[in-house]
């Protein structure tokens, strides 16, 4: 099981989401913003990070990078891609999910660990999660408040398309709670906070993110 | 030499977190005629010739705003 996890001139998270892919039992394959393809990887993560300097709005140069014409259209196809924190930016901004992330709502940049609920598992990426389910993992980013149209909301509450909310407090100004969606057909998977910091008991809350990784490697197997 | 003006604002509907912080930050300084501030983005786009007014949009929607939260205004400045 091959995952890719791009890399783009200020990602920051790479290396960890290639660990946790390790971690979880599966091949990390890196990937560069300048590839002309994904090179036949099983799936793709676009990790965490400032990538493009967060120039313009966050994820909006990302988008035109070489490597995301071929992740687009795979996404289309039914490629599992999951976007953590920067990732999650940039899926929205090469509108392969709805909505957007924008500036935090009190202005401050956030880094603790935090609680969601697993809200849906019927995606590739949280079939390792019961539905209620909490888990604790760190939070970390300035314009992560995910906003979007009454419309949009409707329609994500009522296909079940959120995949986790955050617990207590909402940390950011997020509509809904809203810390994670998919897409329609569930290949597709945009998370504001990072579970690829939460693999091990060493370091981080503890390992509550690695079921994002085992998730996805299981969903191949079948 | 023409120059393009590109306004991007966030759409009505959209909070505004830092112009609620400007909003706030004018009384302190005695400035107290603000009743609401929203912050945007404004591009001058340098031009040789006369561009298509069509490809100026178009890079206005793809580019230099995102459709979900902003809305944009393009004019020419001779």
């Amino acid at each position: 099981m091959r995952i890719g996890v791009v890399t783009f001139p200020g990602s920051l998270d790479d290396r960890d989401a290639q660990r946790a892919v390790r971690e979880a039992g599966g091949e990390a394959v890196a990937l560069w913003h300048g590839d002309s393809s994904i090179n036949n990887v099983d799936a793709v993560i676009l990790p965490g990070g400032f990538s493009y300097g967060d120039y313009l709005r966050c994820g909006a140069i990302s988008r035109f990078a070489p490597v995301m014409t071929d992740v687009i259209a795979k996404a289309k196809e039914g490629l599992p891609v999951l976007g953590i924190c920067n990732g999650f930016q940039i899926l929205c901004e090469s509108h392969l999910l709805p909505g957007a992330l924008t500036r935090n709502k009190d202005l401050h940049f956030i880094c603790k660990d935090q609680e969601l609920e697993i809200v849906n598992n019927k995606t590739l990426w949280t079939s390792d999660y019961q539905v209620g389910q909490h888990i604790t993992i760190p939070l970390k980013n300035g314009e992560g408040s995910f906003q979007c149209d009454d419309n949009t909301l409707n329609m994500l509450e009522s296909e079940g398309r959120i995949v986790a909310r955050y617990v207590g407090e909402n940390p950011n100004g997020s509509r809904n709670l809203i810390a994670g969606i998919t897409n329609e057909r569930g290949n597709i998977v945009g998370l504001m906070p990072h579970p690829e910091h939460a693999i091990e008991d060493l370091c981080g809350p503890g390992t509550d993110g690695l079921g994002f990784f085992t998730s996805i490697l299981k969903a191949m197997v079948k | 030499m023409a120059k393009i003006i590109v306004e991007v604002m966030l759409k009505p509907e959209i909070l505004d977190p830092q112009g609620q912080a400007v909003a706030s930050a004018l009384p302190r300084l005695g400035f107290n005629f603000a009743k609401s501030v929203r912050q945007g983005k404004r591009f001058e786009i340098e031009v040789d010739g006369e561009p298509s007014m069509a490809d100026i949009e178009k890079a206005a929607e793809v580019l230099l705003s995102n459709p979900v939260i902003e809305n944009y205004t393009v004019r020419v400045e001779k």
